[in-house]
């Protein structure tokens, strides 16, 4: 069931466009992410759908009702910034009750609220205290318990993790998924962090320069890439730039690589992904290169290849330490079905 | 919070010249000045250094009590005005665009370039009889007869605000624009109306910044003597024309050192509850 649906929405500020003609529908219950650059509008669309900016153009529902009309006081949405703007004058207890007050539910039932909340959020023991004695992934937590606390339809969450460091980063997001799982409510999480949104959520839109490029599963976003920017951005990958013609894919200077053409004649591009790339003997008629570098760590080789004629070094990766030294002249090749034709 | 005698020693050296300056020339003068107050005035003018409690019994008559309340009063209410007025205009300069909020605030320091007695001179040219005020209000058929506006306690008010207001306004500004929009922001996501979010977070936290603006509108109103001398027509006096009067008419130093005591205790009242006040709602 869909929750919320972006329709279109544009907004400029100045000559930049921060969102252009963005639409993307929620699913009730959904962990989602907006993934992208710095930049690239995500917080510029949260705090439209929170109510503090207005779209030039396009609209968004939730539950079918028009958001867009809604005060921002008014909105069942709630929204943890990015700087969690805390209440400095409040103590934490205080700064979560905050919301609930503003329902004007019985304080015995505010009280049993925030008490129930605080202890979710492993907080009972800072009730008293103030935002300012507290540490960065404390604040994080009442900023977070402040948002949840109001059981909102939807949960905005703009970069939760990105104050915190790598170690406490990483508890917190098993965290929030659990959280998630618990309150049952719909997030939707900015980040332009790739690892945290593939980890945690079920769906991501991926954008640039205010555009959605592709929204999907995290696992069909690494498989299937639908844009050059996505495949480019998710993961590492090798990218050709290139054509089709009569079923095969010719990459510029290179020639053809090996690929399941289906489509029309195009230029396209070809993404492998390094895992995916066989190094072997050189043949007559293979992409031919020589090893420039070669690096081991975690379990896994890292191996660059200069082919002639390419701007970018072709790179593969191989499980276990590799026994090619660099220097070696090689020929690159992989499955046709492993590489991904995008469409230009 | 220690920190070691080095670090005392650093702030002895940058405070010393200016701690030395306040020390010789202003403690010392006024520690003098007021130590008369137990001494007897000669009859020319003077001091008989001779102990005396008489000072003190003197201020409790009526007539001293009263210009205290009054100048308590008058500098209340002008502080309370200044208050109501000078919030919102802070306020809302602090929410203008930029270029819009340096011209305001040009317009609300613009007086501080004028003489304090040129601008409340200027005032008797504009409340007098034949004056702007009431050559417009018999212009435009309201009144027939032009109005009393001078020399009653209202001017004196009137005169205080204007001289004062922007000393309200400049700390309060300061706190509004200091003030992140996204906590405002955060209210109104927690469901919180606008209103609701002026009293709850906006107004506590720009709190002590008005509180210091009372502070300095209060006190300097309440010593005022310029102000009740030029508009107040010398007759509603406080207890700025008290002293003066003392010290320079009847040439009684003592008393009027006693009278001075009472306004520096009032000041220092003052300061020490705003400290607190601010203290409180500041920090932990
Ligand atoms: N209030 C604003 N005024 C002018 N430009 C803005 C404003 N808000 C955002 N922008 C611009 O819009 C673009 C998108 O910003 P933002 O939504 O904050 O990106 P992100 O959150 O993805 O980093 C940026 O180029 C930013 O400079
Ligand atoms: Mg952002």
């Amino acid at each position: 069931m869909t929750l919320l649906s972006i329709e279109g929405v544009s907004r400029k500020f100045g000559n930049v466009t921060a969102l252009s003609d963005v639409s993307i529908d929620i699913q009730q219950g959904e962990f989602f992410a907006l993934l992208g650059p710095s930049g690239c509008g995500k917080t510029t669309l949260l705090r439209i759908l929170a109510g503090f900016e207005t779209p030039d153009q396009g609209g968004a529902r939730l539950d079918g009702v028009d958001l867009l009309k809604l005060a921002p006081h008014k909105r069942p949405i709630n929204l943890m910034f990015q700087s969690y703007a805390l209440f400095p004058h409040m103590t934490v207890a205080k700064n979560i009750a905050y919301g609930l007050e503003r329902e004007n539910l019985p304080r015995a039932e505010i009280k049993a609220r925030v008490g129930e909340v605080l202890e979710k959020v492993g907080l009972d023991a800072m009730a008293n205290r103030r935002p300012a004695q507290l540490s960065g992934g404390q604040q994080q937590r009442v900023a977070l318990a402040r948002a949840i606390v109001k059981r909102p339809r939807l949960l905005l969450l703009d970069e939760p993790l990105s104050a915190l460091d790598k170690k406490v980063r990483a508890e917190m997001q098993l965290e929030l998924k659990r959280l998630q799982n618990e309150v049952g409510i719909t997030f939707v999480v900015v980040t332009h962090d790739q690892e945290e949104a593939m980890s945690l959520a079920d769906r991501i839109a991926v954008m640039d320069q205010g555009k959605v490029e592709q929204v999907d599963a995290p696992v069909t976003l690494y498989e299937r890439p639908r844009t050059y920017f996505v495949a480019d951005f998710i993961g590492a990958n090798n990218l050709f730039t290139g054509a089709i013609r009569g079923g095969v894919f010719s990459a510029d200077g290179l020639g053809p690589l090996p690929s399941k053409a289906t489509t029309a004649d195009a230029p396209a591009a070809l993404a492998i992904r390094p895992e995916r790339v066989r190094l072997t003997e050189p043949t007559p008629g293979m992409v031919q290169g020589v090893v420039v570098d070669v690096s081991f760590y975690g379990g896994v080789s890292h191996i660059a290849v200069e082919v002639r004629g390419l701007g970018r070094k072709v790179l593969a990766a191989t499980q276990g330490s590799a026994r090619i030294t660099p220097g070696t002249v090689v020929g690159v090749t992989w499955r046709p079905e492993d590489a991904v034709l995008i469409a230009n | 919070m220690s920190r070691g005698r080095g670090s005392i020693l650093a702030r002895l050296i940058f405070l010393g010249p200016g701690l030395i300056m306040l020390t010789l020339l202003a403690v010392v003068p006024m520690l003098l000045m007021l130590s008369t107050m137990f001494f007897q005035r000669g009859r020319f003018g003077g001091v008989i250094y001779e102990f005396t409690t008489a000072n003190f019994s003197r201020l409790f008559q009526p007539l001293y009590l009263n210009v205290i309340q009054d100048s308590l009063v008058v500098a209340g209410v002008v502080t309370v005005l200044a208050l109501l007025i000078g919030y919102p205009t802070a306020y809302a300069i602090a929410l203008l665009p930029s270029k819009w909020k340096t011209i305001a605030l040009l317009a609300v320091m613009l007086p501080f370039w004028t003489n304090f007695l040129i601008r409340m001179y200027a005032w008797t040219i504009l409340l007098s009889g034949p004056g702007l005020v009431n050559e417009t209000l018999t212009g435009i058929g309201l009144i027939d007869q032009p109005l009393e506006l001078l020399y009653n306690r209202g001017t004196v008010v009137v005169g205080l605000l204007y001289g004062y207001l922007s000393l309200m306004i400049l700390p309060i500004y300061s706190a509004v624009e200091r003030l992140d929009p996204r906590l405002r922001e955060a209210s109104a996501n927690l469901g919180a109306s606008p209103v609701r979010t002026f009293f709850s977070v906006t107004l506590p936290l720009t709190l002590p910044s008005a509180l210091i603006g009372a502070v300095l509108v209060f006190v300097p109103s309440f010593g005022n003597f310029v102000v009740p001398e030029i508009l107040g027509g010398g007759k509603a006096i406080m207890i700025g024309n008290l002293i003066r009067d003392q010290f320079l008419k009847a040439r009684d130093w003592p008393f009027g050192a006693t009278i001075a005591l009472v306004m520096i205790l009032v000041t220092v009242v003052l300061l020490l509850a705003q400290a607190v006040v601010s203290r409180r709602t500041r920090s932990a």
